[in-house]
């Protein structure tokens, strides 16, 4: 299933340019989702359908997108990208606080967060950037494309969004070594982070920030403050054990020991409750949306196609990456939530707006029957 | 090759090379999904059992109750202290946004004195992580209203209802019960910790503190299943508290009703005791304060306004009041001359108003200046002779007068129950080379005698030491609790008196003499305090007193009138009734009083009336 072909098919999915094998896997993971909230919302029907309607949105964007020719979407990058950047600037001179950042753009009717729009946008204008040119990348076109990726990066993070900004500069990157960049440059690259690194630590970061990062380092040192989070939730997915302790059942979750449970930490609960083995299968899960993602990125016709199909499907891992390893304690805690499990709605239709243009760089191909 | 590749675009290279990077891709996402599954392993398999347990200690624990604090009763049930539920408003800083702001916000719902806000921010540094910080106490019905809607935008706020010790009476009986008090760091070294987990105040001063051990109780345990918030889900397990023994007191109510109300507003202090068991049925030391203020912790402005007071009513002027007893000891010096064989009851003494020590001119004046012509101890006594009495001292001499006055209990600490009372000063050769490193003078002889001098005494030993004359010699511990009820099963068990000795009695008709010689005091024209024997419906045996402020110097004249009333002397009387079979013994202090038999002595006969006439159960 993970290479069967659906572009050669006939019927209801390839009229609709939907992927069967993608979208099961995508249904599958919202499925359990649900499940899964309706235990950490504390039992809240309410919260469940909130969460229901918004991926019924989400997978109608899905559905939308697919539609769309990936012929279109390269003629438009550059556009999208632009109109994208511009509201970002616009966002920081007169957004709207919430928590603390700036990431809101109220436009009347609805709230906006331009941020969001980004994570599809850079890749796709690296991408658009890339078909044009020669692979892999000489060094002048790099900087350009590093130049696309670092202003919207950089703008974000002054929102504060470490978490956004982190999956805008990852998704980009990953387009960079689809393009072809020399492993050589990538570990030059790495050597030149260090410094910028010690850079944004002392200039670049606000308190809250690297507060979340010395607590990575030790999160013991503070018990009930900043190191609170990432403990509870290790007791839970701790406590949970081979099994789990039933659904509905997580001690940790119903109590309220753990933070940010239906959100951000909603892996925990899935930990607590169904244990190893439901990790196991969601993980199973996650790899093979990931691994059809790249099959179907790979199995591309042009460069734009194929670039853009990386990097959204990369963007995927770096989400899951760095949510389970936020929540197990591997990483830092930044805001990342769970691809298609967390509740809440901005990313969960960015995501799915992404998995649409993958599904119609699959489906749109150019027949060319000799 | 370079070239090339900057010129053209070779589809078929770049899809090689693009396929080169997805199988790099997938593999990166196989490792590090392996990864994390490892990482999910070692969490949820290997350390499973340390989690686990960890999970069950954050929901489950131990709470400690405290236990309902004993209720004081005065002898005839009427309450001292009780415990009234009232409602606390309590912040858990850990759980507010921003402090000022909920402060400021709190304001405008219910007043907040700028003491309240000086308390909390003192009490919220030494508090505990997540634990409550009191802001306001005793809330009222229409407070509680009003925070209690505005809760939801309050986080952290809470209202907690619990109940805190109450003294109905207030200043009445403040210097016998005292009071309770948070628990300070001092306290903290002092108690068993765990007994006090869930306790936050604790005996500071009077019976509150030296009965702490009955009052408390012992704490109860819960085990209980908490949220994160701490909020009690159930209770898995129960240990109630055993709650502290009530105390019945021998204090009669009316009685410091009565002293308080014929003090009048003076300064002074009155001690009643019973004759024979040393119960003591009254302890007032005027004026006195409000002790419900100190419960939940003082304010500044009010302490100072108590501590800096000229009138002292912090002061327990009943315990730590010290006082030369003036005339007042004079009844037990002639008891001394007799016991001892130094006088008999028919030897007399010419007092010419004043006497002088042999070889010296300076002149020792008597209170009435132009004398008391031949006098024997009866109407020394009667009269306040205090010739007769510096001859008599010349005769036993400082070290037998010194040795027998102390069996009165003089000069050391009557041992009272409550503890917080001073020893006094009953002067001796010894005591002299010891403290002041000087000999002994024979005209400080003279001095102690009448009382003045080094001789310092407190009103409970005055009161305790007339009981022992009024009870023939028999020497009781003075003490205010009577009896310890068990609350659950409501047995009361009484306290027995302790005698600490028998004054030895040669010839009991010394006693009897010197206690008509006391009846007479008060009966008689020329008795020093014959103000109270009008309508006198028993008989009442007593002794006025004066304590010199100042001193006066040689041939000065004391005019009261022209003496500013805070140098004016102190007035004592000390006194026992009904005579023949006392029943109750008395001693009180009046500052800066003036003469005692003019103003203490009524204040003793009405206490006397009220408890001898007016008791409902005779």
């Amino acid at each position: 299933m993970l290479l069967s072909d659906a572009s050669h098919g006939h019927g209801l999915f390839r009229r609709l340019h939907l992927d069967p094998p993608l979208l099961l896997g995508l249904l599958a993971l919202a499925g359990f989702g649900l499940i899964v909230l309706y235990s950490a919302s504390g039992e809240d029907l309410a919260q469940v359908w909130r969460q229901v309607i918004r991926l019924g949105v989400a997978f109608g964007l899905m559905l939308v997108l697919a539609q769309i020719g990936p012929d279109t979407l390269q003629r438009w990058a550059h556009w999208i990208f632009g109109i994208g950047l511009a509201m970002l600037l616009a966002v920081l001179l007169l957004g709207v606080v919430g928590k603390g950042a700036q990431r809101w753009l109220d436009l009347g009717v609805i709230r906006f967060q331009p941020s969001e729009m980004m994570k599809i946008a850079v890749p796709m204008m690296v991408a658009w950037y890339f078909a044009e040119r020669t692979l892999p990348p000489a060094l002048k076109h790099l900087f350009v494309a590093l130049l696309i990726i670092l202003v919207p990066t950089l703008l974000v993070a002054r929102q504060p969004d470490l978490g956004t900004a982190l999956l805008i500069a990852g998704s980009g990157s990953f387009v960079l070594i689809f393009a072809g960049m020399r492993w050589r440059l990538l570990v030059y690259t790495g050597v030149l982070a260090a410094p910028l690194g010690w850079l944004l630590w002392t200039f670049g970061m606000r308190d809250y920030q690297r507060s979340r990062v010395l607590t990575f380092l030790n999160p013991e040192s503070d018990p009930l403050g900043a190191g609170y989070h990432i403990i509870q939730s290790k007791i839970a997915i701790g406590s949970g054990g081979l099994y789990g302790k039933g659904w509905l059942n997580g001690t940790q979750s119903h109590l309220e020991f753990l933070p940010e449970r239906h959100t951000d930490f909603i892996f925990s609960v899935l930990s607590e409750e169904f244990g190893f083995m439901g990790v196991l299968f969601l993980l199973a899960t996650y790899l093979f949306v990931l691994l059809r993602g790249l099959y179907i990125a790979s199995r591309s016709q042009d460069t734009f196609g194929r670039l853009l199909g990386g990097g959204l499907i990369m963007s995927f891992f770096i989400y899951l990456v760095v949510n389970v390893g936020m929540v197990s304690g591997l990483l830092p805690v930044v805001g990342v939530p769970l691809p298609l499990l967390s509740y809440g709605g901005s990313s969960m239709v960015t995501l799915l707006a992404g998995f649409g243009i993958l599904m119609s760089i699959h489906t749109h191909r150019k027949l060319l029957k000799s | 090759m370079r070239l090339r590749r900057t010129m053209l675009k070779d589809p078929i290279r770049e899809r090689h090379l693009f396929q080169n990077r997805a199988i790099f891709a997938a593999i990166l996402c196989v490792a590090a999904l392996s990864v994390l599954a490892l990482r999910m392993a070692y969490l949820q398999v290997v350390y499973h059992q340390h989690y686990s347990s960890l999970a069950t200690n954050n929901r489950v624990s131990l709470k400690a109750v405290a236990p309902t604090r004993g209720l004081i009763f005065d002898r005839n049930g009427v309450v001292l202290a009780q415990n009234i539920p009232t409602f606390t408003l309590e912040i858990i800083q850990e759980r507010v946004d921003d402090l000022a702001d909920t402060l400021d916000e709190l304001a405008t719902l219910i007043p907040i004195s700028e003491d309240d806000r000086e308390r909390f921010e003192h009490e919220r540094r030494r508090t505990r992580r997540f634990n409550p910080v009191p802001l306001r106490f005793r809330l009222s019905d229409e407070e509680v209203a009003l925070v209690s809607i505005n809760l939801h935008r309050l986080p952290g706020v809470e209202i907690n209802s619990t109940l805190t010790r109450h003294y109905p009476l207030a200043d009445l009986t403040a210097h016998t019960v005292g009071y309770v008090g948070r628990i300070s760091e001092r306290d903290l070294q002092q108690i068993d910790t765990s007994n006090y987990a869930a306790t936050r105040h604790i005996g500071k001063i009077g019976v509150e503190r030296s009965h702490e051990h009955l009052l408390h109780g012992r704490v109860g345990r819960e085990q209980v299943e908490t949220n994160a918030r701490g909020r009690i889900l159930q209770i898995l397990h129960r240990e109630p508290p055993e709650p502290g023994h009530n105390l019945y007191l021998n204090i009669d109510v009316a009685l410091q009703q009565e002293a308080k109300a014929a003090f009048a507003g003076e300064r002074g202090a009155l001690v009643a005791i019973e004759p024979g068991s040393g119960a003591v049925l009254a302890l007032v030391s005027v004026p006195s304060y409000d002790p419900n203020l100190f419960i939940n912790g003082i304010s500044q402005a009010s302490f100072r306004e108590l501590s800096d007071s000229r009138d002292q009513p912090l002061f327990n002027r009943a315990l730590r009041g010290q006082y030369p007893p003036g005339s007042t000891t004079k009844p037990i010096l002639g008891l001394a001359g007799l016991e001892l064989n130094e006088i008999t009851s028919l030897d007399s003494v010419v007092c010419p108003g004043w006497f002088s020590l042999p070889g010296d001119d300076h002149r020792y004046r008597d209170w009435r200046r132009e004398g008391h012509g031949p006098i024997g101890v009866t109407r020394a006594i009667v009269e306040s002779c205090d010739v007769f009495f510096y001859d008599l001292s010349l005769k036993l001499g400082i070290d037998r007068m010194s040795s027998y006055i102390a069996q009165f209990g003089f000069g050391q600490r009557t041992g009272l129950d409550i503890g917080g009372e001073a020893s006094g000063l009953l002067p001796s050769r010894e005591w002299k080379r010891r403290v002041k490193r000087e000999p002994w003078y024979p005209g400080e002889t003279l001095i102690t005698s009448i009382g003045q001098g080094f001789n310092l005494t407190t009103p409970l030993q005055l009161a305790n030491a007339t009981a022992t004359l009024g009870s023939r010699g028999k020497h009781m511990q003075p003490f205010v609790v009577q009896a310890v009820q068990d609350p659950t099963s409501g047995e009361k068990q009484h306290l027995e008196p302790i005698q600490l000795h028998q004054v030895p009695i040669q010839d009991p008709g010394n006693w009897w003499r010197i206690d008509r010689a006391m009846v007479r005091s008060v009966e008689e024209r020329t008795g020093t305090a014959r103000s109270i024997n009008h309508r006198l419906q028993y008989r009442i045996a007593g002794k006025t007193g004066t304590a010199q402020v100042f001193g006066l110097a040689q041939d000065q004249e004391y005019v009261e009138e022209e003496i500013a009333k805070r140098l004016r002397d102190h007035a004592l009387f000390v006194a026992y009734a009904p005579s023949d079979d006392p029943k109750i013994a008395v001693a009180l202090i009046v500052e800066n009083g003036g003469g005692g038999g003019r103003t203490a002595a009524p204040i003793a006969r009405r206490v006397m009336d009220r408890y001898l006439l007016a008791r409902p159960e005779n």
